[in-house]
């Protein structure tokens, strides 16, 4: 890691904020326990990736809007534990406020400065090992805005190697989305449980007792899935593992 | 119209309930991708050549109009015949105006999708020709009463058993499963077919400007013998299936095949230039009708890369979707993830709105076109379209006005997130909820959702503000 003091601004996302706070302090914990200072933007909400991918585009706009206002009251990096989320800042908003003369300047500029946590740790802090400690056998779903939005794919699987103490396993179909697409779950909901129990079958068979993803989205989606089935297989965020130590 | 999200969402029903297609998707759309794989992994540099092939496609379709006249110049040069049509009615009028003046009476089809795009078979059995497909998945469907359910191998919904049963159905033989013994049975019955037809009905995988010539790829070579047999060549093409040189079209033919099954080259690469002249082969005419049927609508709005597409069908085997349903769910002839942007493109009109919803935007079409088409890019639009025209139901629109509403002013969410979580602590057990009401019922079909968290993170940072403060 660098020498200079680094200082980042913490978008939680609204899932983690509401539904899996865990993560937001888990993220929290391990920036500081590598020197960053975070802080975190009071009255943050939710990005927008659901109206947008839905095709509300006025709503997703106002909400776009109302996150980037909240981001630019300082000019720290930000950080998300979320692959759709950091996709949606990083590649949509631009899109989403070309013709937004006040808006677009300020949308490249937040986009410019946004990091995935794990893209934050390994790529600007050249960090791989974060002092974590844990005995989980581990499958790593890469979700995919993650792998094929922002184009991280090295990054988490760095970090998890890292972790003393625990063993990464290979998950057949890993690349394989898992289904969620937000409403698409809910719209589609037979094809999307079809789609989600390829992915559980295969976590099941990897013989892992934990799967880590980066994206509160697929974990939600993921662990409701598995406690339907009754499977004792643990669900984690990637900053959930990599705060724990023994 | 309202009906039609309901006959959707019964196809996906029936296709997830559908044991067969899901061993046979199973045994495909895999094996698909992995030689896809292996296919681009043979080339130098397939980034490179894939950087290639999209540029030659952006810019044909940037001076479409000008390469279809030196096309059309180029094909009457050497002694071929362009027809244009603007739909598909006009399409199959010209093909059927054309056997009724030649008395044709039987036609032997090769693979075209177009053709299937604007069902002429039905038009020429309506009129009492004599029409077979000669692919063997064309062959196969045709016998079954069936459209295609994949771009490039037809048949792939069914089972080598179900193909097995529907030879001996329909033609008499032994039941078998063993797949060169019923390549062996259509080849014995199409070979009169070829012999016999006046006429034969081709696609075109690409058209080139500047020769006028016709490449069309085959790994059975049925397109070779259709084209070449009968007395009158018809190639059906869309006005987009164009490259403007030879050279371009060897770029294209390196990632066809590779994308498609994953082959270096398919068995046959037939490549036409007009029709017999002078020569003991060929056809004594050659016809090609170009058919816009709704393409020319989408050239530079937010969809028109989509006829950048090169119909290999690298990103029906890559979507989990169509992985999961096939292509017959989809309702039209173009199925997976560039059915889904194309159908309800060049039919404004029909009812196919909730095609796009019909993906959770995971982007692994994006990733193997090999013309890099951002499919999730126009799904995204469509989607937007749809809100847009108020064809999105109702409660969609409402429940995100709303959440803007919430997720726009920090006092409303907060609120909003009490209420929500007093609510479903209600009906939790150990803070999950078993079932969800409709229209949210969709979730918990297969999955538990968690109650909202005692105290959301905003809530702890704001204690720890105050702590440290």
């Amino acid at each position: 890691m660098s020498e200079a003091k680094h200082t980042v601004q913490l978008f939680a996302t609204c899932l983690v904020d509401v539904i899996r706070p865990t993560v937001g302090l888990a993220a929290l914990q391990v920036l500081e326990r590598l020197g960053v200072t975070v802080t975190v933007p009071t009255g943050q909400t939710c990005c927008g990736q659901p109206a947008f991918n839905t095709g509300c585009l006025d709503d997703a706009r106002a909400m776009a809007r109302y996150t980037i206002d909240l981001l630019e009251r300082s000019p720290v990096p930000i950080v998300v534990p979320s692959g759709s989320c950091g996709d949606m800042i990083v590649h949509r908003y631009r899109e989403l406020l070309a013709d937004d003369p006040a808006y677009a300047p300020k949308a490249e500029r937040v986009a410019a400065r946004t990091y995935e946590l794990s893209q934050y740790l390994v790529e600007v802090l050249k960090v791989e090992d974060v002092g974590a400690q844990c005995r989980r056998t581990i499958a790593y779903h890469p979700s995919c805005h993650l792998l094929r939005g922002l184009g991280v794919r090295a990054a988490p699987a760095r970090l998890l190697e890292g972790i003393s103490g625990a063993c990464c396993v290979p998950l057949s179909g890993a690349e394989d989305c898992c289904g969620f697409g937000g409403a698409f779950a809910v719209k589609m909901g037979e094809l999307s449980s079809a789609i989600l129990s390829r992915k559980l079958d295969a976590i099941v068979k990897s013989g892992a007792d934990t799967v880590v993803a980066c994206d509160a989205g697929c974990l939600l989606h993921i662990e409701g899935g598995l406690r339907r089935r009754g499977s004792s297989v643990e669900v984690r965020h990637l900053a959930e593992v990599l705060a724990e130590s023994e | 119209m309202n009906s039609q999200p309901m006959s959707f969402h019964r196809r996906i029903s029936h296709a997830l309930a559908d044991g067969a297609l899901r061993v046979a998707l199973d045994r495909t759309t895999e094996r698909f991708t992995l030689k896809r794989a292996a296919g681009l992994a043979s080339l130098p540099d397939s980034d490179e050549v894939r950087d290639r092939a999209r540029a030659i496609r952006l810019h044909t379709l940037s001076r479409l109009d000008e390469y279809l006249e030196q096309f059309d110049a180029a094909v009457t040069l050497v002694g071929g015949r362009v027809h244009w049509a603007a739909d598909g009615q006009e399409a199959n009028a010209i093909v059927l105006d054309l056997a009724r003046s030649h008395s044709v009476e039987r036609i032997v089809k090769s693979k075209s999708m177009v053709s299937e795009e604007v069902h002429l078979n039905h038009t020429l059995l309506a009129a009492g020709l004599d029409v077979v497909e000669s692919d063997l998945g064309e062959y196969i469907i045709q016998l079954a009463g069936e459209t295609p359910s994949h771009i490039i191998a037809p048949a792939v919904h069914k089972t080598r058993e179900q193909i097995g049963q529907l030879l001996a159905d329909k033609l008499g033989v032994p039941v078998t499963d063993d797949p060169a013994e019923m390549t062996a049975t259509a080849r014995a019955a199409l070979r009169d077919v070829f012999l016999r037809a006046e006429m034969g009905v081709s696609g075109v995988n690409f058209g080139v400007a500047s020769t006028g010539s016709l490449a069309i790829v085959t790994n059975e070579g049925n397109a070779s013998l259709a084209v070449t047999a009968p007395r009158i060549h018809v190639a059906m093409m869309g006005i987009e299936r164009l490259v403007p040189t030879l050279d371009d079209l060897t770029v294209m033919l390196q990632i066809l095949a590779r994308s498609a099954t994953g082959q270096k080259l398919t068995v046959y690469t037939d490549l036409l230039t007009g029709p017999r002249r002078g020569d003991l082969d060929g056809p004594e005419e050659l016809h090609v009708v170009l058919i816009d049927n709704g393409r020319s609508h989408l050239v530079g709005t937010e969809v028109g890369e989509i006829l950048a597409c090169i119909r290999c069908g690298a990103c029906l085997n890559a979507c989990p979707v169509y992985q999961q349903v096939g292509g017959h769910a989809y309702g039209s002839v173009y199925s997976g993830p560039i059915g889904a942007v194309l159908t309800p493109s060049l039919d404004r009109g029909g009812p196919w709105h909730s095609l796009p919803d019909a993906s959770s935007l995971c982007g692994a079409c994006r990733e193997v076109c090999p013309v890099r088409i951002d499919i999730p890019r126009m799904l995204l639009a469509l989607r937007a379209r749809a809100v847009h025209s108020g064809k999105t139901g109702r409660w969609v629109r409402i429940a995100f006005r709303l959440y803007r509403m919430a997720a726009t002013r920090p006092w409303l969410f907060r609120r909003t997130v009490s209420v929500g979580r007093w609510l479903m602590e209600l009906f939790a057990v150990d803070g999950w909820l078993h079932r969800l009401p409709p229209p949210l019922s969709g979730w918990t079909l297969s999955r538990e959702f968690p109650v909202i968290a005692g105290r959301t993170f905003s809530e702890r940072m704001r204690d720890r503000l105050a702590a440290s403060g």
